[in-house]
């Protein structure tokens, strides 16, 4: 009698699965890092992790869409003689002429003007585009200093010192020659078709002490008139929020790891960096032993897409949030209608993120002129206006569920954590329990 | 003329009354007295007003000039017309770190030496420096001209892109992608020009040496890597 083993099935690899493997065979052929644009997309604890308590018998609830519920926010009330007053707490990130195209950055400003908040420039300078199109500006002061000139400084509502940014904290940027354009290369001064790398430091200061007196030159170039923001990636939220109030700014802006760049190494992305949700509580606590908390303004951004989040970030202390990708998504981004030309590029509507390579068939993060005709500036400013509201009308409902008349009045108390890990990085009770992980329960 | 004695009235009212001067204004010519080491003395001018600083200053003075012409009589300290746009600042003495860093045109002549990082990522910027110049100099310096009548320190030129360095004296080092490179008549004809627009008569072109980028870097090739 002869006896066969029955075959086992073929059994994938945890550690070598099929991601890694192609990107080791990738690597291997190419010689070069993987870069790309985007956001982390691992999971990591973040506000889906946390869900609202509402309001029974121990609070009392406003009625939904009856009740005032205000969700207006000033930036920039420490030093700054014209702060910015904005109707919605969400505000739209940075992102640079250069990755996106101008009818992409047209789009941001008049959507964001519709919803009463601000955009921002980024890397590469200020377009007409969006100064013509944002009724408020945010005008970038960036370690390349790519097209960084005092007439945009005075044309700018505010100016928001990048130091450090989500994606990439100590990194710089990776635009790929194939994306200077002869636009984009002349508002750089480099030569066209060259691998443009942003710095990852500023080239005239090197710490806290230096920071505070570049932030009083810049507030002597514009006569003290607009907020200073500083931004920093998430990375040492404590100490970073602490020493950018001790150097003056009148805005923290917060970049956690979930947060978006145009291009850079795939490494940097998914392992540099932390969570948003871990981000924010040690910013706020900062905030709040110096006595600055909502003197000194939080901004919270890295993969903010719902008015859930905007509401979980402005309950654990942030004033405002900020948004890139949910943005970009919603004037077009990734869109299934152009799934048959992401398979070209070998890809998916939904996971599109060699923005470096300027073919993307939305047309958002390219300079091909062919390309960025497909985004119509107006009907995209209206879609991205339409989630602006959207999201700040979410926001209002939980907030109204939890008995407060304006968003900013939403507070930890109001929050549960689903995990120990969410509950640690967010300092609120694990979901049924009293109990905060590190602290004693009540 | 206005004049600014900076040990009696605050830094603000200075620069206010400099951004406050309009266009075809007669009252042209300023003067600061007493600067005492301030940072951002004479910064964000944009007409073409003279500001005569009678001392020492400190960080980012005469930052983001445009149009005018500062001449501080002594010492400055880091990020000398930093982002200069236009205009020409002089600085009698030394200058410390980051001298002209991102500037993207006027004329910046430091008459005495300029520490590290003289021209960093220098944009279009005109550069003249009588003395040495420190380490890192001009690098990642995108375009403009950098023009040292003396020496430079280590790794001269760093990663930089179409901006020309010409040194009299002796280079510790050229940083990476940045190499020798031959005078043709075009640059003695410019540095000709450069030096005397910096008042520099008794010294002649040829006695530099050029330097720029060898743009081997220009686009990533894992063959360049141990250039880093």
């Amino acid at each position: 009698m002869t006896y066969t083993n029955p075959p086992t099935v073929p059994r994938q690899s945890a550690t070598f699965d099929d991601y890694t493997l192609s990107e080791i065979r990738r690597a291997a052929a190419t010689g070069i890092y993987d870069i790309r644009g985007g956001g982390a997309k691992r999971k990591v604890p973040h506000f889906d992790d946390l869900l609202f308590l509402g309001a029974s018998i121990s609070r009392y609830p406003l009625e939904g869409y009856r009740e005032a519920c205000g969700t207006n926010v000033v930036l920039g009330t420490r030093f700054a003689k014209k702060p910015i007053e904005l109707k919605i707490p969400i505000t739209i990130a940075g992102m640079s002429f250069g990755s996106l195209s101008g009818p992409a950055k047209e789009a941001l400003g008049r959507g964001a003007t519709l919803a009463g908040t601000s955009t921002t420039t980024g890397d590469g300078g200020m377009t007409e585009e969006e100064r013509g199109h944002s009724e408020i500006l945010v005008y970038q002061y960036l370690p390349s200093r790519y097209g960084m000139n005092p007439r945009d400084l005075r044309r700018a509502d505010a100016i928001e010192v990048v130091v450090g940014q989500g994606a990439k904290p100590g990194g710089g940027g990776m635009l790929l020659g194939q994306k200077i354009s002869e636009r984009v290369a002349e508002m750089r001064t480099l030569p066209e078709g060259i691998d443009q790398r942003s710095a990852c430091r500023h080239p005239d200061w090197t710490g806290p002490d230096d920071l505070e007196i570049k932030i009083q030159e810049l507030r002597e170039i514009t006569d003290w008139e607009k907020p200073i923001y500083v931004k920093v990636g998430g990375a040492r939220p404590y100490y970073d929020t602490a020493l950018a109030v001790k150097s003056g700014a009148d805005v923290v802006v917060l970049d956690g790891m979930q947060g978006g760049t145009a291009a850079t190494q795939e490494v940097f992305i998914e392992h540099v960096g932390l969570p948003t949700l871990a981000c924010i509580r040690p910013a706020v606590a900062a905030l709040q032993e110096l006595g600055m908390h909502r003197k000194v303004q939080l901004v919270v951004s890295g993969g903010v897409r719902s008015g859930a989040d905007v509401a979980k970030a402005l309950a654990l202390g942030a004033d405002a949030v900020s948004i890139g990708t949910a943005a970009l998504v919603a004037i077009g981004d990734n869109d299934p209608k152009w799934e048959a030309e992401y398979r070209k590029l070998g890809t998916t509507a939904g996971a599109y993120d060699d923005w470096h390579e300027g073919r993307d068939p939305a047309g958002i993060s390219t300079q091909d002129p062919e390309l960025m005709k497909r985004v119509d500036p107006v009907a995209a400013g209206r879609r991205l206006a339409n989630y602006l509201k959207v999201m700040t009308l979410e926001a209002q409902t939980i907030a109204r569920a939890c008995g407060k008349n304006h968003v900013h009045n939403l507070e930890p108390e109001d929050l549960c954590a689903l995990t120990i890990e969410a509950s640690a990085m967010a300092g609120v009770p694990l979901a049924g329990t009293d109990w905060i992980p590190g602290k004693a329960g009540l | 003329m206005p004049s600014f004695d900076l040990s009696k009235v605050p830094l603000r009212d200075l620069n206010q009354a400099l951004h406050d001067v309009s266009a075809g204004a007669n009252e042209t010519d300023f003067e600061v007295l007493n600067p005492r080491g301030a940072h951002a003395v004479a910064v964000g001018i944009d007409k073409p007003v003279r500001v005569d600083v009678k001392g020492n200053c400190g960080y980012y003075c005469a930052g983001m000039n445009a149009e005018a012409t500062v001449t501080v009589h002594g010492s400055v300290g880091p990020g000398v017309a930093e982002n200069m746009m236009s205009g020409t600042v002089v600085v009698k003495g030394d200058a410390s770190q980051y001298a002209g860093a991102t500037g993207h045109g006027g004329l910046l002549v430091i008459e005495g030496n300029a520490s590290s990082r003289c021209g960093i990522s220098m944009k279009g910027i005109d550069i003249v420096v009588k003395g040495n110049i420190g380490h890192m100099s001009a690098f990642m310096a995108q375009a403009g001209n950098l023009v040292v009548l003396g020496d430079a320190g280590d790794a001269l030129g760093d990663s930089c892109y179409e901006a020309r360095f010409f040194v009299r004296g002796k280079v510790e080092s050229l940083g990476a992608d940045c190499v020798k490179k031959k005078m043709k008549p075009k640059h003695l004809e410019l540095l000709a020009d450069l030096l005397k627009r910096a008042g520099i008569t008794d010294v002649k072109p040829e006695e530099f040496t050029r330097y720029g980028s060898a743009r081997q870097l220009y686009n990533f090739n894992i063959d360049n890597v141990d250039a880093y």
